[in-house]
């Protein structure tokens, strides 16, 4: 993650610099007529603060920002918007919803806003206005956004989480692509150790990769933490075979994986080390990005590409990933202004530029935003466009609320995978570990 | 009733008044002067450290006060007492704890010998020696996470390019490559705090007992054993006490550079009690059991190095025998 840096005090002021030019174009004049029109009035002498995660692409938090100067200058509100790294955004979040005073809006992940449903405002009015407008919201969408039939947060965005590959090395591997199925895919990662060519997949305690990948292979074997009544199920042959099979992936990855946190895989393989992952599409972003510069960056933007996950022995895709919900909180002194910022950012007019602005970093909650153009811009980048609708919910088969939350926080799924993968513990006592603790939460 | 008789002139004389007695009183002066410093650490130390122990009791969540927390007992001990991530915590910080307090003794001892002695540039060395420890702890750890990664080491890439090794260190990815690794980067940062202070100690050592020493034929290691050792000694029980004690409570080093992985290999009672009370879930009366739970073991570590090391009685402010 990036910090506060000269580049990043010129970009921020690049930005500032085309949100003054920005009341020459279009937006302006929508902006403003939607003010007009939108059923919610901004409150007299309203002020919004939104507190969110920090960006990982820097063109997605330029796009956001402007987004966001469109609806100061239509609604007179002034927006101030903190950053906040992921992890931290959760327990500043619960800190403000428990004293009542913060931040007016949140944006975190996964399923933040069950944390404490009764203290966040009920957001059904934009939700349905949004969903009729914008050929309605995918069906991981509502479960997140949902509690007790009301909606309590707006998913905003997903960020696909999809393998990262090298093409010219897999063919070096004998394979023309990544493959369908789990067992071809180990085949893979065997055959790419043996041309002394790995890939790896992170198993530091790595919020959104690590979470990505172990979940996916535990599904994709049967295994889940819990039954669809939140009774823990963990321990079960399903879940052994999962582990086994990591364990045959983890022989086959480049040393080093069980201490990677999220940013280390995007390093080793624009550095060349690695040759498949599983990332978000900001690798190639970066690889795009700096292909002018450095012939490196633009081998491998041009030999690198994107699939989905492979599907294991249940036969249907399995994959995990993240999700990043607003929502405004119940202290706040401006509802009106905050539900109509989250109406604003969502139209047309201003989402598809965000979507643009993101390069596919973000995925869409709405089916309507199929058509945003960045999904046929570039071919390697089409395949996330279908991630809300691909992806399961945190908790897997139970429910999205607080329990499934902590057991994501608490790492339980990882670090079961962590000490089977790194010879720490046997399976049977990972699982074991991992369901004393899971019987814990779901208690 | 010849009492009554020596008691009634007694009565003549005009008692003095409170206060006329308080003002000359020094305790009471004294007792003002303390206040400040009391309500700092009540406030600061006391409150938080009661109020930690109190949430150790309940469920709370983060942000819930203790009030409204629901009671749970002793229930968050007894689940902690069978938690396998718990138990590997605690020995985890006993291991580290214990090695890194050895090694920096022993290091910071040498070195403050070998300070002690006419050096040239001996003022700049000394200046030197302190660097680690100036550096913020996050900095140094996030330079040791460079240093320590499975690709891009400069350790790993030194021994590959003279061709000791052919595959790189997996330094934190391996539960103990990983714990000898973090143990390296406190022992590095923990060396100049003992090596300052214990020269300090050196400096007040007379040089006429080591004249003496010479003249009766001492040999080096004599000089050190029967004068510098047992002269240095309550220098020696406060430093190590810190030591140990900051050791004890490691977090930031950890936090940056493992996150308590590979899978727990790491994790610190510190660090655990953070994830659990305020990342993982938000179970602060979980986390608090763990913070709580720590006490018992800093008692120990306070009590043996002090009772331990100051044996003489006039080290415990008493005459010597």
């Amino acid at each position: 993650m990036k910090h506060l840096n000269r580049r990043s005090v010129l970009k921020g002021a690049a930005a500032a610099g085309a949100v003054g030019a920005l009341s020459q174009t279009g937006l302006m004049d929508f902006a403003r007529a939607w003010a007009q029109a939108a059923p919610w009035k901004p409150e007299k002498g309203a002020k919004l603060q939104l507190l969110r995660w920090k960006r990982f692409v820097q063109s997605e938090e330029d796009a956001f920002m402007a987004l966001v100067a469109a609806y100061t200058k239509a609604t007179g509100v002034q927006v101030s918007v903190l950053n906040e790294s992921l992890d931290d955004v959760q327990p500043k979040a619960s800190v403000a919803a428990n004293t009542g005073q913060g931040p007016d809006l949140f944006w975190g992940l996964y399923s933040l806003p069950h944390l404490f449903p009764t203290k966040i405002v009920e957001v059904t009015d934009v939700a349905t206005y949004l969903g009729k407008k914008y050929g309605g919201w995918v069906e991981s969408a509502e479960t997140y956004g949902k509690a007790g039939g009301k909606w309590i947060a707006i998913p905003i965005g997903y960020n696909g989480n999809v393998i990262n590959y090298r093409q010219s090395m897999i063919e070096a591997a004998g394979h023309k692509e990544v493959p369908k199925d789990t067992a071809a895919f180990l085949d893979l990662m065997k055959a790419l150790k043996g041309k002394n060519t790995p890939g790896g997949f992170a198993l530091g305690r790595a919020s959104g990769d690590g979470n990505a990948w172990v979940h996916w292979c535990l599904w994709a074997f049967g295994g889940n933490v819990v039954d669809a009544k939140d009774k823990v199920i963990i321990n079960s042959p399903e879940t052994a075979k999962a582990l086994e099979y990591a364990q045959a992936l983890y022989a086959n990855f480049i040393p080093g994986t069980a201490s990677w946190n999220d940013a280390f895989n995007n390093k080793a393989f624009l550095a060349g080390e690695i040759t498949l992952t599983n990332n978000g599409v900001s690798i190639y972003a970066s690889a795009k990005a700096g292909a002018d510069k450095d012939p490196k960056m633009k081998e491998i933007m041009s030999d690198m590409n994107h699939s989905l996950w492979p599907v294991g022995p249940v036969g249907k895709p399995t994959e995990f990933h993240v999700a990043y919900p607003m929502m405004i909180m119940r202290y706040t002194k401006f509802p009106q202004a905050a539900k109509a910022f989250m109406a604003f950012a969502l139209e047309a007019e201003n989402y598809d530029k965000w979507l643009v602005g993101s390069v596919a970093y973000i995925t869409h909650p709405l089916n309507a935003y199929d058509k945003n153009p960045v999904w046929t811009s570039d071919p390697k980048l089409t395949i996330v466009r279908d991630c809300a609708k691909r992806t399961l919910t945190a908790g897997g088969l139970g429910s999205v609320g607080e329990r499934a939350a902590s057991a994501l926080a608490d790492f339980l799924v990882l670090d079961m995978f962590a000490s089977v993968c790194t010879g720490r513990t046997t399976v049977k006592d990972a699982v074991a570990v991992a369901e004393r603790q899971a019987k814990r939460i779901y208690r | 009733m010849p009492e009554a008789v020596i008691r009634e002139p007694a009565a003549a004389i005009t008692a003095p008044s409170l206060w006329s007695r308080l003002k000359v009183n020094r305790d009471w002066l004294g007792a003002w002067f303390m206040l400040p410093a009391a309500a700092f650490l009540v406030l600061f130390l006391a409150y938080p450290l009661a109020l930690g122990i109190a949430y150790s009791f309940t469920d709370a969540r983060i942000g819930q006060d203790i009030w409204s927390a629901p009671w749970a007992g002793i229930d968050n001990y007894l689940w902690l007492i069978e938690d396998d991530p718990f138990l590997l915590a605690v020995f985890n910080t006993l291991f580290y704890t214990f090695v890194a307090s050895v090694l920096k003794f022993a290091i910071g001892l040498y070195l403050a010998i070998l300070l002690n002695n006419h050096l040239p540039f001996r003022a700049i060395i000394r200046a030197i020696v302190l660097v680690p420890f100036i550096v913020p702890t996050v900095l140094s750890a996030i330079a040791f996470w460079w240093i320590f990664d499975p690709q891009f080491s400069i350790v790993s890439w030194s021994l590959r390019q003279m061709g000791v090794i052919s595959t790189n260190i997996d330094f934190l990815g391996d539960p103990w490559n990983a714990r000898w690794s973090v143990i390296f980067a406190n022992v590095w940062r923990g060396v100049p705090f003992i090596a300052i202070t214990l020269l300090a100690g050196l400096q007040t050592v007379p040089p006429s007992l080591y004249e003496a020493a010479t003249i009766d034929g001492a040999s080096r290691w004599q000089m050190f054993r029967y004068i510098t050792y047992p002269l240095l000694t309550p220098i020696i029980a406060v430093v190590m006490t810190f030591s140990v004690l900051f050791t004890f409570t490691d977090f930031q080093l950890i936090k940056v550079l493992t996150n308590g992985g590979p899978a727990g290999a790491t994790e610190l009672m510190a660090t655990l009690s953070f994830n659990r009370a305020i990342l993982g879930g938000q179970r602060i009366g979980e986390g608090a059991a763990i913070s709580t739970a720590m006490i018992p073991f800093l008692l120990a570590c306070i009590l043996i190095s002090w009772f331990g090391l100051q044996r003489r009685k006039w080290q415990q402010g008493e005459a010597n025998d």
